[in-house]
């Protein structure tokens, strides 16, 4: 995990966690931001599941996407002061349909425990987008119904998208080597 | 009572590794007369590499699963070794059959971060293309469809049809398909001279074309016999596996990302939604056919109200300049220069943005640090989330009634997988 002391907004220290949080604006005790006219919410993984669940009892009754990234060598990212950056992150894009309005919740994950609960018990349609995940980040997600690879062969070793992750080249030899 | 409440069967996909399938066959029991089959991955109706494993009772199927993978090409990984221009020959590869689309979503992704404005010929030009792109995408479906069904004709009609279409994009973008047409900034060239008159010939003859197609199919007793009441879905359900397009629609539900919540120049034109009523496969069918008569009306009225000016945005940090204007202004060469080789830098956040492509909702969130390659690019596929459907859909019906609901989700596997 890179450390940019130069960003603004991207560390909690540990001793200023007791400092005032009152400018920052909440929804179900999660903090939200608006970016290029889209609302944002971030959450840690604990409180990830409730929050989509009080989201959906709100109207955003369907999951149109979710998808992980990984934040390895990016110190841009700015995040509100109440969270704590991680390398990864889930994204859920919600909609809602009667009212017409989007909202995305970014949950920050570990390198250590990348593991969630699964949200496939309010919203059946993220489990192919679970199971990306999981392929893709190797994000965990517990009591998952089908944990298997979606998109990658069952035997694959590793998580493709990873910013670490090797590419994998072929050595191409251009002209003879004398001597060999 | 929660969605999962709502999925009338929940068992209805089959979980179950290729071990424990085996270990069952072996299993000799003369009261258990299932049996598990694949279908595809090779098999001419599943639309390229899709391959459904079906618990099979019979004739009827219980469970199944649709297994995808087969064309996992590392899309999303590639793009984040490309820059934002080169970006759009990436992404207009996932659906070949609506390149377009994926290259707008894309490009509307990158304008959002950098905060440009888009001339309003860029915007009209775009809508004329997309909604063109969405006819030949549904005549492509007409075809497919068709054959599957046993109207063996369609396959000749429908390409030909479609073949109108794509001969106006090689005149304009220089290609059939994966145009790279629709960039971050504009689109990549003015549409050619005389391109009015070639519009008009397509609207000329796709009319009377449409109704033979009614003769052919929605007309006829046995196209009806194999459609109606066929992989039904309740609106509910659709809603709860995340599926939208035609198939959302086909359940009656009115969501189109068109109207409700416009972006390009969608709420300056005239057009309907058009929805089903019971959420069969000919609802959906049906929902496409008239589609493309919805998509020639707005092109109707793109011909009309499409301004002059600009096709690209003037901001010579993101659009290269004029050819003519290299020769003479050194300013104007380094910005060419720069551009093509070092690609132009995007501010640093993340954004989602959304499009109704002929499948449903196609979007791309896209994540910046600043320089000029993304961090992280992702389509949401509308037929990856549709394919989910399939089991809920095929529960219950007949073998032969599965090739027409899996022909109904129209799923183009270069997206499913990317």
């Amino acid at each position: 995990m890179t450390e940019s002391p130069a960003s603004l907004d991207e560390e909690t220290e540990p001793g200023e966690e007791d400092m005032p949080e009152d400018d920052v604006e909440r929804l179900h005790g999660s903090a939200v931001v608006v970016n290029n006219n889209q609302t944002v919410v971030h959450t840690g993984k604990a409180e990830y599941h409730d929050l989509i669940q009080s989201l959906n009892d709100d109207g955003y009754g369907v999951c149109v996407d979710l998808c992980g990234v990984d934040y390895l060598g990016n110190d841009t990212r700015s995040l509100p002061v109440t969270v704590t950056a991680e390398r990864f992150e889930l994204v859920v894009n919600l909609l809602d349909v009667q009212a017409s309005r989007r909202l995305r919740v970014r949950v920050q994950l570990s390198e250590a425990a990348p593991i969630v609960a699964t949200i496939t018990d309010i919203h059946p349609g993220a489990e192919a987008m679970e199971r990306e995940a999981n392929d893709m980040f190797g994000l965990e997600f517990e009591g998952h119904p089908d944990p298997t690879p979606i998109l990658l062969p069952d035997d694959w070793q590793g998580h493709p998208l990873r910013k670490d992750y090797s590419m994998g080249r072929i050595p191409v030899q251009f002209k003879a080597v004398d001597g060999r | 009572m929660t969605k999962l409440d709502h999925l009338r069967n929940r068992d209805a996909v089959l979980r179950m590794s290729e071990a424990e399938a085996d270990e069952r066959a072996s299993v000799v029991d003369p009261d258990d007369e299932r049996m598990i089959i694949n279908m595809g991955p090779q098999h001419p109706s599943t639309h390229g590499v899709l391959r459904v494993t079906m618990e099979l009772q019979g004739e009827t199927v219980l469970r199944s699963k649709p297994v995808i993978g087969y064309l996992h090409t590392g899309m999303e990984k590639t793009a984040e070794d490309l820059t934002y221009l080169q970006g759009p020959t990436n992404v207009t590869r996932m659906d070949y059959a609506a390149p377009l689309f994926t290259e707008l979503t894309f490009s509307l992704a990158v304008e959002a971060l950098l905060e440009i404005e888009m001339p309003d010929r860029a915007t009209w030009i775009r809508m004329l293309m997309c909604e063109l792109n969405r006819m030949s995408s549904h005549l492509l479906f007409l075809a497919t469809n068709g054959m599957d069904l046993g109207a063996v004709g369609m396959m000749i009609y429908g390409w030909r049809e479609r073949e109108e279409v794509l001969r106006f994009f090689e005149k304009v973008t220089g290609l059939r398909m994966n145009h790279n047409y629709i960039r971050p900034g504009g689109v990549a060239a003015d549409l050619p001279d005389g391109w009015q008159e070639d519009v008009q010939n397509i609207l000329k003859v796709l009319p009377e074309r449409l109704e033979q197609f009614d003769v052919l199919m929605t007309g006829q007793p046995i196209w009806r016999e194999r459609t109606q009441g066929i992989g039904v879905i309740t609106t509910e359900e659709a809603l709860a596996m995340g599926a939208t397009g035609p198939i959302l629609r086909s359940t009656g539900y009115a969501w189109d990302l068109r109207r409700a919540m416009p972006y390009l120049a969608y709420d300056q034109v005239d057009f309907d939604i058009v929805v089903g009523t019971y959420g069969d496969t000919f609802d959906r069918y049906a929902i496409r056919l008239n589609e493309i008569r919805e998509s020639m009306r707005i092109v109707e009225q793109c011909l009309e109200l499409i301004p002059d000016g600009p096709y690209r945005a003037e901001d010579r940090k993101v659009t290269p300049p004029p050819r003519a204007r290299i020769d003479e202004s050194m300013e104007a060469l380094i910005h060419h220069f720069k551009i093509f080789t070092e690609g132009f830098k995007v501010p640093p956040g993340e954004v989602y943005t959304a499009v109704e492509s002929p499948r449903g909702e196609l979007g791309c969130y896209l994540v910046s640090d600043g320089g000029p390659k993304p961090q992280r690019m992702h389509i949401r596929a509308p037929s990856f989330v549709n394919l989910q459907t399939l089991p809920h859909m095929m529960h219950g019906g007949l073998l032969a009634d599965a090739i027409a609901v899996i022909s109904s989700i129209d799923p183009i596997m270069g997206e499913v997988d990317r």
